[in-house]
């Protein structure tokens, strides 16, 4: 459309008729406009769900922020929305959130990186071919029952080590949080560890390194940004997991940072709320969504460190 | 076809620091190398031609087990002794690692580590062990100056290898490689990435550096080949057609393959 302004610096005498050959073909004109209008529907529409989920919780959290002034939200030491004499402390649910969270990732991110590493650098076709299944298996498990798992299999196992530890506790869900979650680090990091051109390791085998060497030397800081990726997704699947906590942490708001005592994490409370039998449009039923703006604005922020993480680290190869 | 007596070619003075002898090498099935023989000489630059496929690159990477590295490799009979040493360096019972500390190697696309200039250099001495810094530093002086590169590089050390120009990368691997003291250096079409003004300065450096080390470069390039090596051998499907001092094999040739070849009437 736009090539023909240019045409007026032709001699007069060029380009004054159009072919049939070479005309524009309506059919085809139409038809690509009416793809085009697809596609940019269904991406507007993942678009619009979440503005539309962003919209409710801010709504929502809006009208309970006009009966709780923020810095009560903030730095209140006590969770009790339901009782009499209401409090309403994030960083009570925060701290289970993070206590639980942490226990998850020192599980998974080392045993995530070290079987990517073995997997990428020193097993065998066979070997990854029958295990990788296996690990994605994991991953796949429905998370209530790992949830019974840790309340009837792990909790149990610790007490005998432990015997003062509570039936429900944050260091048994944790532990198995982190369980659920080594796939997630262990296949993405091993993605980005595979994608390491070989060109790279042949030059570490070529100076004399072994393979240790060079999958710590070589491999792992040529995929930085990649592994940063998986930690940032176990980070946020870690914050962001309900039904482990819910059924193996106790669901007790309790402010502690010690994974051996029960305690009721943001994603626990919300199902404890959205379960029961609060009126809607209750404060104490509005609590959940400000929990919830809570959890989203933390996963948005691990996302954005995620996306910062790949820009800085970005491959060089 | 007959294996050329890879003794003949040799001239007063020289000293052998290699010879691969009968060697046979197979990629899963394939015959990639058939009864190869051929000589190396001590701190002498040596050339691999012939058509793609033929097998130099193949030959090359034997030179410092690079095949160990990939299944289904095989070497199938005969090897390459090595001098002084006088051993069979694709003997099962010869450490991989301990070749590829004395026969080092740059490849044909530059492939510095995502690391600074001074760990790129460093390298090859830290998978040694080395942690002396005043020796590491020594050493990676003395490497980038011997690949040339110091004056460029010396006020930037800390600066990501991959930031260099392509001629800068190749050398900065040519000083990977020297770090660490080799006997034989190999190179896999080294140039063959680079730009004209690059390619030159790569060529000069390797004629520069057979004053200390022995070198066997596989190139594409015939010309180059006749510029920069002392001996060249011509291969052809997987077999050595002919082994000759340079300038004779260019001039003269024995055989009337290598003849078809090097005028360009064939490959």
């Amino acid at each position: 459309m736009s090539a023909s302004a240019s045409a007026p610096t032709l001699p007069a005498s060029i380009g004054q008729g159009i072919s049939d050959r070479l005309s524009k073909k309506a059919s085809r004109h139409v038809k690509e406009r009416i793809i085009e209008t697809v596609l940019f529907a269904a991406a507007a529409f993942s678009v619009f769900v979440t503005l539309a989920i962003v919209y409710v919780l801010v709504k929502e959290s809006w009208s309970f922020f006009e009966h709780v002034p923020l810095t009560d939200f903030l730095f209140d030491t006590q969770w009790t929305p339901l009782f009499d004499d209401a409090h309403y402390g994030i960083v009570v649910l925060l701290s289970g959130t993070l206590t639980s969270s942490a226990v998850a990732l020192v599980v998974a991110i080392p045993l995530g990186t070290i079987i990517a590493l073995y997997l990428s650098e020193f097993a065998g076709f066979k070997v990854r071919e029958i295990a990788k299944p296996f690990l994605e298996l994991l991953g796949g498990v429905p998370t209530i029952v790992y949830g019974y798992f840790a309340l009837t299999f792990l909790t149990p196992i610790l007490q005998k080590i432990y015997p003062d530890l509570p039936g429900f506790n944050l260091l048994s869900a944790g532990l198995v949080m982190g369980v659920m979650i080594i796939p997630y680090v262990a296949s993405l990091s091993e993605d980005a560890m595979r994608a390491v051109p070989m060109a790279l390791r042949e030059g570490s085998y070529a100076m004399g390194a072994t393979r240790l060497q060079t999958a710590l030397w070589v491999v792992t800081p040529a995929a930085t940004s990649g592994i940063a990726s998986a930690y940032i997704l176990g980070i946020s699947r870690a914050v962001g997991e309900t039904m482990i906590l819910a059924v193996a942490a106790g669901m007790q708001p309790n402010l502690t940072f010690n994974p051996t005592e029960p305690g009721a994490t943001i994603t626990s409370y919300i199902v404890q709320v959205a379960l029961g039998d609060l009126p809607h449009g209750s404060i104490g039923y509005q609590t959940i969504f400000a929990a919830g703006l809570t959890l989203l604005l933390m996963t948005l922020f691990f996302n954005l460190l995620g996306h910062w993480l790949r820009k800085r680290f970005r491959e060089v190869y | 076809m007959q294996v050329p007596n890879v003794m003949e070619a040799g001239v007063e003075g020289t000293v052998l620091k290699a010879e691969v002898r009968d060697l046979d090498f197979y990629y899963g099935a394939f015959h990639a190398l058939k009864r190869v023989s051929m000589p190396i000489y001590d701190r002498h630059v040596t050339a691999l031609i012939g058509p793609s496929g033929c097998g130099k690159s193949t030959l090359l990477r034997c030179f410092n087990r690079m095949h160990d590295l990939y299944p289904g490799n095989r070497y199938a009979g005969g090897g390459i002794v090595f001098h002084p040493d006088n051993t069979n360096l694709l003997s099962p019972e010869v450490d991989p690692i301990e070749v590829r500390m004395r026969i080092s190697m740059v490849f044909q696309k530059p492939n510095p580590f995502p690391k600074s200039i001074y760990e790129n250099v460093a390298y090859s001495l830290r998978v040694r062990g080395m942690r002396n810094k005043n020796e590491l530093d020594d050493r990676v002086e003395s490497a980038l100056k011997g690949a040339a590169l110091w004056n460029e590089v010396s006020n930037r050390l800390g600066e990501l290898g991959a930031n260099l120009s392509g001629g800068q990368q190749q050398r900065l691997c040519i000083a990977r490689a020297l770090a660490s003291d080799p006997e034989i250096i190999l190179f896999d079409e080294p140039t063959s990435a680079l730009d004209p003004i690059a390619t030159a300065s790569i060529e000069e450096l390797v004629t520069e550096l057979k004053e200390k080390v022995t070198i066997l470069i596989v190139t594409h390039n015939m010309q180059q080949a006749a510029r920069i090596s002392d001996y060249t051998a011509y291969m052809y499907l997987g077999e050595m057609v002919e082994f000759g001092i340079t300038d004779q094999l260019f001039i003269k040739p024995q055989k009337k393959a290598t003849e078809d070849y090097i005028t360009g009437r064939f490959g």
